[in-house]
């Protein structure tokens, strides 16, 4: 598959997050959003204009947005929990295991301006800690949607689904990494360019510097298989492991910390099923991240169609020389 | 419905009677906060709530959650007494695989969330009184809160979205039996002018006698107090209540009495029922 022939560039996740909304609460009176204070950030305001009795407001205040909203969920209204989310997953983090998966409310939590989205604001705002919080709570699935087709598709699942949802949304603009054809279904991951030499599993906003990687290698004769891994959990193990066994390596990129994230779920299959093969993990390593813009910092830790390509070759010289990375 | 408070009164005594029993035998349970906020469930179960085990998943049911979930013994006492399932269940509370485990959940009958880290009932039960104005229903959610638990700040985030809601379809019902499980509560982080707090975040506040079947049957019976504004009924409790040695003695928040205390208990609460049958 050849990159090239997709749209440059579309809308920022969080846009067309609040858009699917939008058109599915004009079908159904039941969906709601529940926001705390964070109906700007998460481009919600034209939502609020059109809808005002199906958005709710609790202020700053996470704990009970999520209480709120289990509550509500308990009485057949189909929540979207909103917050940035930083926020929504560290300090209601026990309001999500015991009021939405333990009591087993359908409530979508969706965790705005993740990652480094909030960039220079700091470390206070970066939220690398959320995939792997909520990883270890049972019963929620977890779906971090790479571009606007995966987010259009994973929050009308997430509205359909009787399940918890965790949906995790960026603000950058991303390019379209589908064709209008895309196949889209959770729990099942998605190639998105097909290759043998170094399979390059991603979620979320770090896809698309993976594809760029691909393009740029596709040139040079290497043939990347890039898989975008949009839900987390349940992770699709089948497709994890066929690209363990045809592929030389595999890199995992993330907008995440390394530890608890998507690296660490995909080498916890890889071992269960006795596969080893040449693998590492990219994202934010144990440290507090520096300065700067979304961009920047991407650039910083190797996410970047650049430094991932450096990562591919080196890997693929490893194994031609018969190491085992 | 419609019995007498000196029936409601017997009701409670064998009750206290069935928990010290179940408790001895599951070997563990919250004995002190059980036996302080049981008449409180008789009262709503038997006087108040719209609810019945033939209609767990009526959407006008009335709405009972339980926040301060450790009390879970008396509730499913008080379950078991109404039909939610069978009385013999409490026989397994705390065994193996058994669902009538040591906090709230909902695999037992008549319970809608499950509960017992603290702090989170109120705003799980502004949702469910938020949602019953969208719907224009005619519910009201009754949620208990215990006084140790006021430290939890999530109960004011709720306190402040409920004024502000006015939602006046939402009561919650304060165990105040002033002992948490290290001292009292004002030794612990007072949270004393309860009712002034409350007041000042736009609720409409009482207190009533916690143990007085007639004070709680008026009081829980004439809600809201306010039109427009949340209830928070503090009712005056005493841990342990009804087995003086337990009474307002700290190490009873949870504890298990050994054969001498248990014989002990369950003659104070016979002669109790006694006295009420006579």
């Amino acid at each position: 598959m050849r990159l090239t022939d997709k749209p440059a560039t579309g809308k920022p996740n969080l846009e067309v997050y609040s858009e699917t909304l939008m058109e599915l609460a004009g079908r159904d009176s039941d969906i709601l959003v529940v926001t705390s204070d964070s109906r700007g950030s998460g481009k919600l305001i034209p939502f609020a204009e059109k809808f005002p009795g199906q958005i709710v407001e609790v202020g700053i205040a996470e704990q009970n947005l999520v209480g709120i909203s289990a509550g509500l969920a308990s009485c057949g209204k189909k929540v979207f929990a909103t917050s940035p989310s930083c926020f929504l997953t560290a300090r209601a983090l026990e309001q999500i295991k015991n009021d939405v998966a333990y009591s087993d409310f359908p409530v979508n939590l969706v965790g705005i301006s993740s990652g480094v989205s909030y960039g220079a604001l700091g470390s206070t705002h970066h939220s690398l800690h959320d995939i792997a919080a909520l990883r270890a709570i049972n019963n929620i699935v977890i779906v971090v949607p790479a571009d606007n087709y995966e987010t259009r598709m994973a929050v009308k699942a997430a509205a359909a689904s009787d399940k918890p949802f965790f949906l995790r949304f960026g603000k950058r603009p991303l390019p379209h990494l589908y064709g209008e054809e895309g196949h889209f279904e959770i729990g099942r991951a998605n190639v998105i360019t097909q290759g043998n030499d170094i399979a390059v599993v991603a979620c979320g906003e770090a896809v698309a510097p993976a594809a760029g990687a691909a393009q740029l290698l596709y040139n040079e004769g290497v043939n990347v298989r890039v898989i975008s891994m949009h839900t987390i959990k349940p992770l699709d193990r089948e497709t994890l492991i066929r690209a363990a066994s045809e592929c030389r390596g595999m890199i995992t990129v993330e907008e995440h910390s390394v530890y608890g994230g998507l690296g660490e779920a995909c080498a916890g299959v890889l071992m269960e099923e006795g596969i080893s093969v040449p693998f590492r993990r990219v994202g934010i390593p144990d440290e507090y991240t520096v300065t700067g813009s979304q961009q920047e910092i991407f650039n910083h830790y190797g996410i970047s169609p650049g430094g991932l390509a450096g990562m591919i070759r080196s890997m693929l010289e490893v194994t031609a020389s018969g190491g085992r990375g | 419905m419609g019995y007498s408070d000196r029936k409601l009164e017997q009701i409670s005594a064998r009750m206290r009677l069935d928990l010290l029993r179940y408790i001895k035998l599951a070997g563990a349970g919250h004995t002190g906060g059980d036996l302080s906020c049981i008449d409180i469930l008789n009262v709503l179960y038997n006087d108040v709530l719209n609810v019945s085990p033939g209609a767990i998943d009526d959407a006008d049911r009335d709405r009972y959650i339980q926040s301060k979930g450790h009390s879970v013994e008396a509730l499913y006492v008080v379950l078991a007494s109404k039909g939610f399932f069978p009385e013999s269940d409490l026989e397994t509370i705390g065994r193996y695989r058994s669902h009538y485990v040591g906090h709230p959940t909902r695999k037992v009958n008549g319970i809608e969330f499950n509960t017992g880290a603290l702090g989170h009932g109120l705003s799980i039960s502004a949702g469910i009184a938020l949602a019953g104005k969208m719907d224009k229903r005619s519910y009201r959610v009754f949620t208990m809160l215990g006084d140790g638990e006021l430290a939890e700040g999530s109960n004011w985030e709720a306190a402040m979205f409920a004024a502000h809601n006015r939602l006046d379809n939402l009561v919650a019902i304060l165990d105040h039996n002033n002992l948490q499980i290290t001292d009292k509560y004002s030794r612990v982080c007072n949270p004393s002018p309860i009712d002034e707090k409350f007041k000042s975040f736009g609720w409409g506040v009482t207190n009533v006698d916690g143990h007085n079947i007639k004070d709680l049957r008026r009081v829980l019976s004439n809600v809201p107090l306010s039109e427009g504004l949340p209830t928070l009924i503090i009712a005056d409790t005493v841990k342990g209540r009804g087995v003086s040695f337990m009474e307002n003695v700290l190490k009873w928040h949870h504890g298990v009495p050994d054969d001498a205390q248990y014989e002990a208990a369950l003659k104070e609460l016979e002669e109790r029922l006694s006295e009420l049958s006579a």
